[in-house]
């Protein structure tokens, strides 16, 4: 698959791309599967192709629909005054 | 009336009045199960022994202390869990075979909130494998069968917790909605169905499958009982970054508030070619009884809905590609050669279009339509304060009427499909029987206004 490729594809997907992308995904695929997703995936992918018929030039691109930004978690310091000498006591972390 | 027959305030008012007790309650649903589940295939697991003794527990703490019931909102009601929840100690399977031996360690925070508002969690529900699929027939443990008629499909992928819920196989049934799992189902099965704003519910702990889509709701018998369970499920998870801070409304205190001059949108792109005549019918008799209500009906227009399954059949596969990938059979559940038709099928169609050299053809493009379709909507909505439109453009189906051909089972979403990708809430309701089979309507609204469909819910349906 080549970098040079930005149009929606009018050309379609060859068996031997089928198993590329198998290969991509780790999925091993029986030749009647290639066969049978080659023409499945081609129908959706043309399907989904009308979208290269609407007009998007200025439009922003939606990846999150809330409008939520920077969710961080609540930054809240915590009592923590048992001392040991100079150091924190804590609970012990790993097993003897 | 038996006692799998009630809803979850008639329980309630039972308990209360000690006319019945928990166990009772539970054991009337495992019977239904018992009895219809070899026929109808809706749950994958039955907690039997575990849902018992939650409920003798429930029955005791009632012994000593009846505030039990008032301040507990879901105390002994039995719910099914689509079995795409993590339930600790209880096997999750998300309806495939390569988690067939997965038995989660935490409970999914919605399966928390339950658990701690009194619920009996009663068993886990079948579905399309990973929630891919509108039938049910996705599923890898064999599919659920509609109860109005066992040659035809209940819907998906919430299929066996929409079953459950119509057969009182549980009072109420936990869902997910990617591109309509849940309000498809409640319409075939003829039971209410809430599919939340997106961020409204936790997903932490429901196995993901498109993360900016999917949206945690359930599965009930009125619209009284969804707001009762919103009550509980919805608000903010620091285990979840997509839930805001947003405060949470009581959902039962405006239910009856009458909808007298709520304005209310049909769009005209709703109504077209391909959806049987029968349903566009029955939809505008219930559009009539929500005008007689004292609703204003507007027509209106939402322009790109056209594009929105091809947007979602981009959108959907690419986050579906990269979610599944964590599945290696190395931590845990089996190898990738477990994976089914459908899920090879989506995990390949996203892996192509984020490609490098197809990004932006693809995954961008749709990302950018995507945005004028949820413009679509802000637009409407200055307009109008909610919008009804049917769930689906055909009855329930024949099994393998549509199985061999994927683009055909995708266009049974289409109008499903759109709320997701504008993160709205909808809320599928049953409006009546076409040849003795179920067809509903949903009601959508802007972000957040789950109260307002409510609402207009149980005014529709009082009668």
């Amino acid at each position: 698959m080549k970098n040079s490729k930005f149009k929606m594809q009018n050309s379609k997907l060859s068996k031997e791309e089928v198993r590329h992308i198998a290969k991509l995904a780790g999925l091993t695929l029986s030749d009647a599967e290639v066969k049978k997703f080659q023409s499945q995936l081609n129908e959706i992918l043309s399907y989904v192709g009308q979208l290269k018929g609407v007009k998007t030039k200025n439009v922003e691109s939606t990846s999150q629909v809330t409008g939520l930004e920077n969710v961080f978690r609540e930054d809240k310091s915590m009592p923590f005054s048992i001392k040991y000498k100079n150091f924190f006591k804590t609970k012990l972390v790993l097993e003897k | 009336m038996m006692l799998y027959e009630l809803t979850i305030s008639q329980a309630q008012e039972g308990l209360k009045k000690k006319k019945f007790s928990v166990s009772e309650l539970a054991k009337s649903c495992l019977k239904q199960i018992k009895e219809l589940n070899p026929k109808l295939n809706a749950f994958i697991t039955v907690c039997e022994k575990e849902a018992l003794k939650q409920a003798r527990e429930a029955d005791k703490r009632i012994r000593n202390s009846q505030s039990a019931i008032r301040n507990l909102p879901l105390f002994g009601i039995p719910i099914a869990v689509k079995d795409l929840f993590c339930t600790k100690e209880i096997r999750t399977t998300a309806g495939s075979k390569v988690l067939e031996n997965y038995i989660p360690v935490y409970d999914a925070t919605v399966v928390r909130k339950l658990k701690e508002a009194g619920a009996i969690i009663i068993g886990k529900t079948n579905l399309d494998a990973w929630a891919h699929g509108s039938s049910g027939e996705n599923s890898d443990f064999g599919p659920t069968k509609n109860p109005y008629d066992d040659t035809r499909v209940p819907g998906g992928s919430s299929s066996g917790s929409a079953v459950a819920v119509a057969m009182g196989m549980g009072l109420a049934a936990t869902g997910t909605d990617t591109g309509g799992s849940i309000r498809l189902p409640a319409a075939f099965c003829g039971v209410v169905g809430l599919k939340p704003t997106y961020g409204r519910v936790s997903r932490f702990g429901v196995i993901a499958m498109a993360s900016s889509l999917d949206s945690i709701g359930h599965l009930t018998k009125d619209v009284t009982s969804s707001a009762i369970i919103l009550n509980v499920t919805a608000g903010k998870d620091p285990f979840d970054a997509t839930t805001p801070q947003k405060s949470v409304p009581n959902y039962l205190k405006n239910l009856r508030k009458g909808i007298r001059g709520i304005k209310i949108g049909v769009p005209k792109e709703y109504f077209i070619g391909g959806i049987d005549k029968k349903i566009v019918h029955q939809i505008y008799a219930a559009i009539k009884r929500l005008e007689k209500l004292g609703a204003k009906i507007i027509n209106i227009s939402l322009p790109h809905t056209k594009y929105a399954l091809a947007v979602y059949y981009i959108v959907q596969p690419a986050e579906v590609s990269s979610n599944l990938a964590r599945y290696d059979g190395i931590r845990y559940g089996f190898g990738r050669d477990k994976f089914g038709a459908e899920a090879k099928r989506r995990i390949m169609l996203g892996t192509y279009t984020l490609s490098a050299g197809y990004y932006e053809a693809y995954y961008l493009k749709a990302m950018k339509v995507r945005t004028l379709i949820k413009k679509d909507f802000d637009e409407a909505f200055k307009r109008v304060q909610a919008i009804v439109a049917p769930v689906s453009p055909t009855l329930p189906f024949k099994f393998g009427e549509k199985t061999e051909d994927p683009l055909k089972m995708y266009l049974s979403d289409i109008f499903t499909i759109p709320a997701n990708l504008a993160g709205l809430p909808g809320l599928s309701l049953p409006i009546g029987l076409v040849e003795n089979l179920p067809v509903g309507m949903q009601i959508l609204g802007p972000q957040f206004s789950e109260e307002l469909l409510f609402q207009i819910g149980w005014a529709y349906e009082k009668k």
